[in-house]
């Protein structure tokens, strides 16, 4: 909607899909949350189901906007947008997300997060089709989840943002996942940052060496809210902070 | 070659039905063609949160909803919470904490707190602040309207009340 009032988009056709039925659900499945389409994101935040068994989201929703945009903000419009500072997109991407489209010609097709987001705004989806479901994989025992953000305003998009899942088994991280938003036309994973925890026990220089190779891997742009260096800066902060913290919340319990 | 479509809706009680453009928001419907102008809009891409109604009991930016998205919905604005001239009991509390002074974000707040205190009738001060967070105030500093719902939930506060 902000789209179109500021005149930066002028569809031909607009297509309500609140008319649709049958794509706002919250299901488990086997091994994945299967969310639809038009869920909102308010509903997302109150779900007991994603609370217990996708709590990188969980985490994620308190941080899109405020209540009333909450309330009327969907999982497939976030998605579908893919603007590069969502929290959405970059939950589906840290968590390897599925994203259900389908089209009147071809049907039906799934399209893992990491080939979804494609650049500013844009996605793997085609002109005819439609999002119907992202599927959320359900996290591991052990696993502890933290979403951290520098925002000029409480509520705004978020300036900067690191989102951590970290999974630990006998006192040594076992699975590290890292997604880093406001930094490129894309949610960007850290990959590198996720290798150097893997198989190493939880320590102050591994989230800080981590911190280090996520803002050194990214590229952020320089505007009037802040340079490339200060953004930079903030990316090694934050995964740092969330680090710490997800790893704190891991563990079995 | 704009098409008009039917919409029926109900607003603070009553029902309408109308014949609108799909183009046009539901804070211009209400205001242009309702005549409810206490539905103020301020920067029409839903930051300020001046538009703010209650779309089947929940908080959402007019601004950001065509008409036509809320058939069949029940809207509350804020001309639906006094009582036939009789302030309601937060519009009260509004009053006697100073929380406003243009009053521009007014019918906002008002609505963003309603459906507040429907869900959570005794907020803690933090929770207050963290709902009120999506709407602007350029006069008042907040801790007046912060002073009042408190006081309407007969919750204690630390907020200067305003002066
Ligand atoms: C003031 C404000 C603050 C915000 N802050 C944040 C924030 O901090 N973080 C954040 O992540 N988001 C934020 N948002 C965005 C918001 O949470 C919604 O995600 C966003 O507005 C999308 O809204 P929507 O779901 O109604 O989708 P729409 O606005 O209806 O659609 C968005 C785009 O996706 C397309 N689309 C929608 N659904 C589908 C589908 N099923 N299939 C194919 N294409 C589809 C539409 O065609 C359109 O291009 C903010 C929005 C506002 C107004
Ligand atoms: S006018 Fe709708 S949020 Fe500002
Ligand atoms: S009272 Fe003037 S903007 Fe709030």
């Amino acid at each position: 909607m902000p789209l179109l009032a500021l005149r930066l988009a002028s569809p031909a056709v607009l297509i309500d899909l609140s008319a649709v039925p049958g794509l706002d659900y919250i299901e488990r499945n086997d091994g994945h949350v299967a969310i639809g389409a038009m869920t909102r994101e308010r509903t997302v935040e109150r779900s007991e189901v994603v609370g217990s068994l996708v709590p990188l989201l969980t985490e994620a929703m308190p941080l899109i906007g405020h209540l009333a945009i909450r309330n009327r903000g969907t999982v497939g419009g976030s998605t579908a947008h893919a603007d590069p500072s969502a929290e959405i997109p970059a939950v589906a991407l840290a968590l390897d997300a599925d994203i259900v489209v389908t089209s009147a010609p071809r049907g039906e097709r799934t399209v893992p997060a990491a080939e979804f987001f494609q650049g500013f705004f844009t996605t793997a989806l085609e002109p005819d089709e439609a999002l119907v479901e992202v599927r959320f994989p359900v996290a591991q025992p052990g696993t502890g989840v933290a979403f951290e953000e520098a925002t000029r305003r409480h509520g705004d998009f978020a300036m900067v943002g690191a989102a951590a899942s970290v999974r630990t088994e006998d006192g040594r991280i076992a699975d590290a996942r890292i997604v880093t938003i406001g930094v490129s036309d894309t949610p960007v994973r850290c990959r590198d940052a996720e290798q150097e925890l893997v198989g190493s026990a939880p320590s102050a220089e591994a989230f800080e060496q981590s911190g280090s190779l996520a803002a050194g891997a990214c590229d952020p742009p320089s505007d009037l809210h802040g340079t490339t260096a200060y953004r930079r800066h903030l990316i090694h902060v934050l995964v740092r902070r969330a680090l710490e913290k997800s790893t704190s919340r891991s563990g079995d319990k | 070659m704009t098409d008009t479509i039917d919409v029926e809706l109900t607003v603070n009680g009553t029902r309408h039905v109308a014949n609108v453009e799909p183009r046009k928001t539901l804070a211009d419907f209400l205001r242009d063609d309702l005549e409810l102008t206490g539905t103020h809009v301020g920067c029409e891409h839903g930051v300020c949160g001046a538009c703010t109604v209650l779309i089947d009991g929940q908080a959402a930016r007019s601004c950001l909803t065509f008409a036509v998205q809320v058939r069949g919905a029940q809207i509350t604005t804020i001309e639906g919470l006094a009582n036939d001239g009789q302030l309601n009991p937060l519009q009260q509390a509004m009053v006697e904490s100073h929380g406003f002074q243009c009053g521009f974000c007014t019918p906002g707040f008002l609505m963003q707190i309603t459906e507040l205190l429907n869900e959570n009738p005794s907020p803690t001060e933090a929770e207050v602040r963290e709902a009120l967070s999506g709407n602007v105030c350029r006069c008042t500093g907040y801790q007046s309207i912060v002073a009042g719902v408190l006081r309407a939930a007969g919750q204690p506060s630390t907020a200067n009340s305003g002066h």
